[in-house]
């Protein structure tokens, strides 16, 4: 493999891909949503327990995708626990940014910390929404959408 | 004594690839491998320039003009219609000239289906359809209230023709079915289906898109009674598309589009549409492309079908046989009867991300579910990788793809 598959499947995304964290169904979440990627078939659901007080106290996920999107929702449920709601969004934001390159984690402010693993998905126009699916659906979760798609 | 099979091959393959200038691109740094024929095939040298000699020195408008440049150019795009007749075997005014299979498709159901089928008809497809040849009738079924049946695929990917008498009933009405799937490369038993539905005074519509650059087509032989492809897969431009249909059948069909060409005369009071052809061709055509779909045909008939079916053949054989060899790698799609099409799963590797790796090794193939959700749900997976083939690949394709997977597959464990 070529030097700029090494970098874009690095090791932490190939072994997210191969031990997803937070893998599993939470049987009575307080919010949860679906997401797709008509463009290939990816589907993932993510669920959330949240306090009373909006904090995440639990959050997992399950679905069938590429090595990108797996990566990217693992890790974001690693991220996201014990955050607020309101971080949480912040975050999608700052996510948001650097998966299609406006944000650049060198330069800018963020709290994204190993997200920026992804930093050079933009580069990258078909698998941009492989590595943002998951982010999308927390979002339709929170907001308390059911479905989203990545259209 | 016989020319031995292989030194043919090899000879004219070099020739043959010359045709193809984008060969000699580098993609990634790396020689380009194509192997995404079913999306579309590439263009050989004599059809891009047929369209830009067209666009240079010829642009006019057709069926319209007295000068001279309007002249010519009806002349070469009815000459590519003649072109296509020939090609396919079919009669006098049976080609009507569409943007692709899938308008061909849609004309058929918006105006054979709209006008002869009723609520309660049924009409069969397969579940190997691409969804051009399933959305539009289930428009039409949500328009008018008739039926959807579909012959369901086995292990192999392939229908049994009893599965599909079975759904055969005084209620069917029309029967619309792939001739070689994009997504698998299974080759239908369509004489038998067309036969079978004849008895019972049933039309049938052949979806031919994959087929067309693959096999040869006679439509008399064949005997269905609408045959659609695209000319985009077959060496041609894009944005051309064929309906062909027998005479009497396209004479029964009111036109879709209004515009201009399809009539005779308008006034507010009535309107006089135009004889077959043009009453199903409204609005200025691609006429630069049907010309180039033209040098396409040409292009076909100087390889001829001996050729390449010997060559698909090989490839077929060579390339499955190479790809089994990967490890945790499974060929989707095993018919028994299969033309150019290797469909795969890897374990522990999802195809988009196959995709994307190969690419960078110079290699272009398709992932996902290739306009065929129903099929990749008969299977049990999202999508697969598809390496899909023509007259200018090589065994070395092959071998540089099944290298690049052995890679993928240790980076990925």
């Amino acid at each position: 493999m070529n030097n700029e598959m090494r970098e874009l499947y690095q090791q932490m995304i190939l072994s997210h891909n191969k031990n997803p964290k937070n893998f599993r169904v939470i049987e009575c979440p307080t919010h949860h949503a679906d997401g797709h990627n008509p463009l290939c078939g990816d589907s993932l659901t993510v669920y959330l327990v949240l306090s009373d007080a909006g904090i995440i106290e639990d959050i997992s996920f399950q679905g069938s995708g590429c090595a990108i999107s797996k990566s990217a929702a693992s890790m974001m449920t690693e991220k996201l626990k014990g955050l607020t709601e309101s971080a949480a969004l912040a975050l999608f934001e700052q996510y948001h940014q650097l998966v299609t390159g406006k944000l650049k984690p060198d330069a800018d402010e963020h709290g994204l910390g190993k997200l920026t693993i992804f930093s050079g998905i933009w580069e990258y126009p078909a698998r941009v929404k492989c590595a943002s699916l998951s982010w999308h659906t927390l979002k339709a979760a929170l907001e308390q959408q059911a479905e989203i798609t990545t259209e | 004594m016989a020319l031995k099979l292989d030194e043919f091959i090899m000879k004219t393959l070099e020739q043959v690839r010359a045709d193809f200038p984008i060969l000699e691109r580098n993609i990634h740094g790396q020689e380009l491998v194509y192997l995404d024929n079913a999306a579309t095939t590439l263009k050989p040298k004599s059809v891009s320039d047929r369209v830009a000699l067209h666009y240079s020195m010829e642009t006019s408008n057709i069926h319209r003009g007295v000068h001279l440049l309007s002249e010519l150019a009806t002349k070469d795009y009815e000459g590519a219609r003649e072109k296509i007749r020939s090609f396919i075997n079919a009669k006098e005014k049976e080609i009507i000239f569409t943007s692709g299979t899938t308008e061909s498709i849609n004309l058929i159901v918006n105006s054979y289906g709209r006008t002869f089928l009723k609520e309660g008809d049924e009409i069969i497809i397969t579940e190997m359809e691409h969804h051009s040849n399933i959305v539009p009738w289930q428009m039409l079924c949500e328009q008018i209230g008739c039926v959807l049946k579909v012959v369901r695929l086995d292990e192999q990917g392939a229908i049994s023709f009893k599965d599909f008498e079975k759904l055969l009933s005084e209620k069917t009405k029309f029967v619309s079915v792939v001739y070689i799937s994009n997504a698998l490369g299974t080759i239908n038993p369509i004489r038998e289906i067309i036969a079978a539905s004849h008895e019972r005074d049933i039309p049938v519509l052949i979806d031919a898109a994959q087929a067309v650059a693959h096999t040869k087509i006679d439509v008399q032989e064949l005997d269905c009674d609408f045959l659609v492809f695209s000319g985009h897969k077959m060496f041609g431009p894009t944005g051309t598309g064929v309906l062909y249909g027998k005479k009497d059948m396209l004479e029964k069909l009111p036109p879709w589009k209004g515009g201009g060409d399809m009539i005779l005369s308008v006034t507010f009071e009535k309107t006089i549409y135009n004889e077959l052809p043009a009453r199903l061709e409204a609005g200025t055509p691609n006429i630069a492309g049907f010309i180039g779909l033209g040098a396409a045909v040409d292009y076909i008939n100087e390889l001829g079908w001996d050729y390449i079916e010997q060559v698909e053949k090989e490839l077929l054989d060579y390339g499955t046989a190479k790809l089994e060899e990967v490890e945790g790698l499974r060929v989707i799609g095993t018919a028994a009867n299969k033309a150019g099409v290797i469909s795969f799963w890897m374990d522990d590797v999802h195809p988009h991300d196959i995709g994307t790796m190969v690419d960078h090794e110079g290699i272009a193939i398709r992932t996902g579910h290739h306009c065929a959700q129903p099929v990749m749900k008969s299977f049990g997976i999202p999508a697969t990788a598809r390496a899909s083939f023509s007259v200018y690949n090589t065994k070395q394709d092959f071998d540089r793809l099944a290298a690049t997977l052995i890679k993928i597959k240790e980076m990925f464990s």
